[in-house]
């Protein structure tokens, strides 16, 4: 049987980055995945890289996060297909423009470059833009990923850091041995002296199998995809409420997103439209930019995203437990979650991480006695 | 707008009208939704331009959109249906705009699509699907071309190159990827429907009469566009010149909608690739979904009535318009029937089944995804890289992310991977999504008013 110094269990960009580093920084390391290596949240996320949508406390991340991806082929050693853009932030009405400088000011605070611009300054940044906007919010810093394609390149990068990786692997049951853990998957079984959970939603049921108790709510984002235009839009092009995400990819596709709800759930793993969701979010893109009604809509899918009851992140140590870490539910997380991987891999290997962790004691609801290492 | 009916069918071919009628006589309040201005699906498709001469589809079909006119089944045809939810709630884009259909029941008789196997220069303009080329002298009374080289596997080669002789046009050469051996094999089935079996045997001959070159066992190597026509280069390495290719290899069941709904599927290449897993009378492992026709396996016009009919029935009996004593009488008289239009539509859509060589055939440039751009080489790349499923095949490559939803590509990916993967079972089947036709944003928006949008409350800041 393999005893590896760290399993890191989910592999999305939290638990790849993490491992990533813990293989380069000596340990050895395997990554168990349910599923294939970034393609669940990861993998079917927006890709947009904002600071728009990030929340205000997160700016900081989110801004060393943003240099990351941008820098991926230095320190990840493959290409992801980065694209800087301007964000353009946008109100239509009266309380969304007073929404809009609130926020940017709150987010400016925390060291977003983010500027309140006039719509006709907006519209000669972004002519495709509605006639009909009442304010904008500019971020020189802004951009997206094809989300699809980070798997790949993280996946090369492991493989030669040599970590080991098992995809289509569940982990069913967590044994704690006198040192270290024994992990089961229904094919495998894999002890290790530490653990790592990045399991995105399905951290719930992990620390579970732990007898910890701390509840994430799964959030399921609709994505939709219309078919290659002319070029219509250069930024990334987002509203006040936070509810619209709009990019046009270099092949010309553009991708509507915002957070508008399906249906699904994680145990099953399906999903479902909500027709009138769907229909919502476009008319919104369009309104925000009316020649996308010269598109047409070829697919839309749905991804999970977790969130903690105060939706903000859980990252470092369980309490009371040595040697088991967590990562995840941070919103809209993509941007920065290669630096909080690399922040936890810093704290896993007893270095000093750059910036604070966000401890989980504040959202426990339960723990089973008898557990407690 | 919203309408309501016990039973759903969508898809007004053979398989989905007489599913309709069946229904309708029992006392169903039913409801067939066509994408078409008119029933008739691919087999019976109304002509556009009527001619005088009067073919055996033409007849079937007129009579076909008659006896369903007449029926008591409310239709609604020229709907693209782009999302179907469970329960069932159907939604459409009509003349009128978006419309939804809810239904107690669903019969599915949404047919196939063209199974389309890549060579070199299969995108060259000029190079049709023979489906396709049956379209355009069915509905259209078109030619492909002034000159035509017709190729691929199965029934339809004979069936398009004597339609273009019967327009006016020119066959450059039938190719016929088989050997002759696989027509000899399949005789026996043929024989079981002998008007079908003679019509075909009648296709041939006008072809040889007309000294149309026929080549069993030969195929397209290469087609390469030249500057008065296309130039093509077969497999024994003969050189024609035509205008225009009409090259196909049978059909593969169209599975969008059972893919969307969840429902069970299993792979069973004689009936075409996938298909939705049913019982005798067509339900699917979905409460209340059924499926019938080719699109629940390639078994042929005269197969898919009847296995309409009995869905058809089923649903009455499940509707408690029928009960069970006269259902399984009616259905128990069926049976020999159905069995016997299944052997000669199974016999003819076996003879259309790709082999591996074709699929080993064509090299590391050759297009898989014209949509995407995407060649034979990225997909062996990304494989090696570690793709071990066609939905990651799909996300590292972006073969069937184009507008084609994955309808031209998905059996070449799959195949390619099949091979690596040790068959078509392992890799799988894309999953579902809707929209499962593309939709115009103008026709599904409307002209809303910005207050009007139903924005959900803000993101947290």
């Amino acid at each position: 049987m393999s005893r590896f110094d760290a399993v890191v269990v989910g592999g999305g960009i939290m638990g790849c980055t993490t491992a990533l580093w813990l293989a380069r920084g000596g340990m050895c390391t395997a990554l168990i995945e349910r599923d294939a290596v970034a393609r669940s949240a990861s993998g079917v996320n927006a890709g947009t890289l904002t600071l728009h949508m990030t929340r205000a406390a997160l700016i900081p991340y989110a801004l060393k996060g943003w240099q990351l991806w941008a820098t991926a082929r230095d320190w990840l050693g493959h290409d992801v297909g980065v694209v800087a853009a301007p964000g353009l932030c946008l109100a239509f009405t009266k309380a969304e423009a007073a929404l809009l400088e609130e926020r940017s000011a709150v987010r400016r605070e925390q060291g977003a470059p983010i500027k309140i611009i006039a719509p006709d300054r907006a519209r000669k940044i972004e002519p495709g833009l509605s006639g009909a906007l009442k304010l904008a919010a500019h971020s020189p810093i802004d951009g997206h990923v094809p989300a699809y394609l980070t798997g790949l390149a993280y996946k090369k990068a492991l493989v030669e850091a040599g970590c080991t990786i098992l995809e289509q692997q569940p982990v069913t049951a967590l044994d704690r041995l006198s040192a270290g853990f024994r992990i089961h998957t229904g094919e495998t079984i894999v002890d290790t002296k530490r653990l790592v959970l990045a399991g995105g939603v399905w951290l719930e049921p992990l620390l579970a199998l732990l007898n910890v108790l701390l509840p994430v709510k799964t959030l399921i984002n609709q994505l939709v995809v219309l078919e290659r235009l002319p070029p219509v839009i250069q930024s990334v092009v987002t509203i006040a409420s936070g509810l619209l995400s709009l990019k046009q990819f270099t092949n010309g596709t553009v991708l509507i997103g915002g957070g508008w709800q399906g249906k699904g759930d994680r145990e099953s793993g399906e999903t479902a439209i909500i027709p009138e969701n769907l229909i919502g979010n476009v008319q919104l893109a369009a309104h925000a930019v009316p020649a996308l009604k010269r598109g047409r809509i070829l697919r839309s899918w749905l991804g999970f995203e977790a969130e903690t009851a105060d939706a903000m992140p859980i990252i470092g140590s369980v309490p009371g437990m040595a040697d088991i870490f967590v990562i995840g539910s941070v919103h809209s997380g993509y941007t920065s979650a290669p630096y909080m991987g690399r922040l936890l891999a810093d704290h896993i290997l007893g270095l000093d991480p750059a910036m604070p962790l966000f401890p989980m004691e504040r959202l426990l609801t339960g723990h089973a006695e008898g557990v407690v290492a | 707008m919203t309408r309501r009916a016990e039973l759903a069918v969508i898809g007004a071919g053979p398989a989905g009208a007489y599913a309709a009628m069946a229904a309708t006589a029992a006392g169903v309040d039913c409801i067939v939704i066509d994408e078409a201005k008119a029933a008739g699906g691919q087999v019976y498709r109304a002509p556009a331009v009527r001619r005088s001469k009067t073919k055996p589809e033409v007849v079937e079909g007129d009579r076909l959109r008659s006896a369903l006119q007449t029926s008591g089944a409310s239709l609604a045809f020229g709907r693209r249906v782009w999302l179907v939810e469970p329960g069932f709630i159907i939604h459409a884009i009509g003349r009128d705009g978006p419309e939804t259909i809810e239904a107690d029941r669903l019969i599915l008789a949404t047919g196939t699509t063209e199974r389309v196997i890549p060579f070199p220069g299969w995108t060259t303009p000029g190079v049709i699907g023979l489906a396709a080329a049956t379209i355009l002298l069915k509905a259209e009374a078109t030619l492909p071309g002034k000159r035509t080289l017709v190729a691929g596997r199965g029934p339809l080669l004979a069936a398009v190159a004597a339609g273009i002789l019967e327009h006016g046009g020119e066959v450059a050469a039938v190719l016929d990827h088989s050997p002759r051996m696989h027509w000899l094999i399949a005789l026996p089935k043929l024989a079981s429907r002998l008007d079908l079996l003679r019509r075909g045997l009648g296709w041939w001959a006008t072809l040889k009469r007309a000294g149309v070159p026929i080549r069993h066992g030969d195929g397209i190597a290469e087609v390469t566009g030249v500057d008065d026509g296309l130039l093509i280069k077969t497999r024994s390495g003969r050189a024609v010149t035509c205008d225009a290719v009409a090259v196909g290899h049978g059909l593969t069941p169209s599975t969008e909608i059972t893919r969307l709904l969840g429902a069970r599927h299993r792979y069973a290449a004689e009936l075409g690739g996938w298909v939705p897993a049913l019982d005798a009378f067509g339900r699917t492992s979905v409460d209340g979904l059924m499926v019938c026709g080719d699109g629940a396996g390639v078994r042929g016009a005269a197969a898919a009535a009847l296995a309409g009919e009995l869905a058809g029935l089923a649903a009455a009996r499940e509707l408690g318009h029928l009960d069970q004593a006269r259902f399984d009488a009616r259905a128990s008289s069926m049976e020999t029937a159905l069995a016997r239009a299944s052997r000669f539509g199974g016999a003819m859509a076996a003879m259309t089944a790709p082999c591996a060589d074709d699929i080993k055939a064509f090299g590391a440039e050759t297009i898989i995804c014209r949509c995407e751009d995407v060649t034979r080489g990225q997909i062996d790349a990304a494989i090696d890289a570690g793709a071990s499923t066609i939905d990651q095949l799909k996300a590292w490559t972006r073969a069937g992310m184009g507008p084609c939803q994955g309808r031209l590509c998905g059996e070449a990916v799959a195949a390619i991977l099949a091979d690596h993967a040790g068959g078509r079972e392992q890799v799988g089947l894309w999953t579902g999504r809707a929209p499962i036709r593309p939709v115009p944003v103008a026709d599904l928006v409307g002209d809303v008013a910005y207050e009007d949008i139903a924005i959900p409350k803000a993101a947290p800041l």
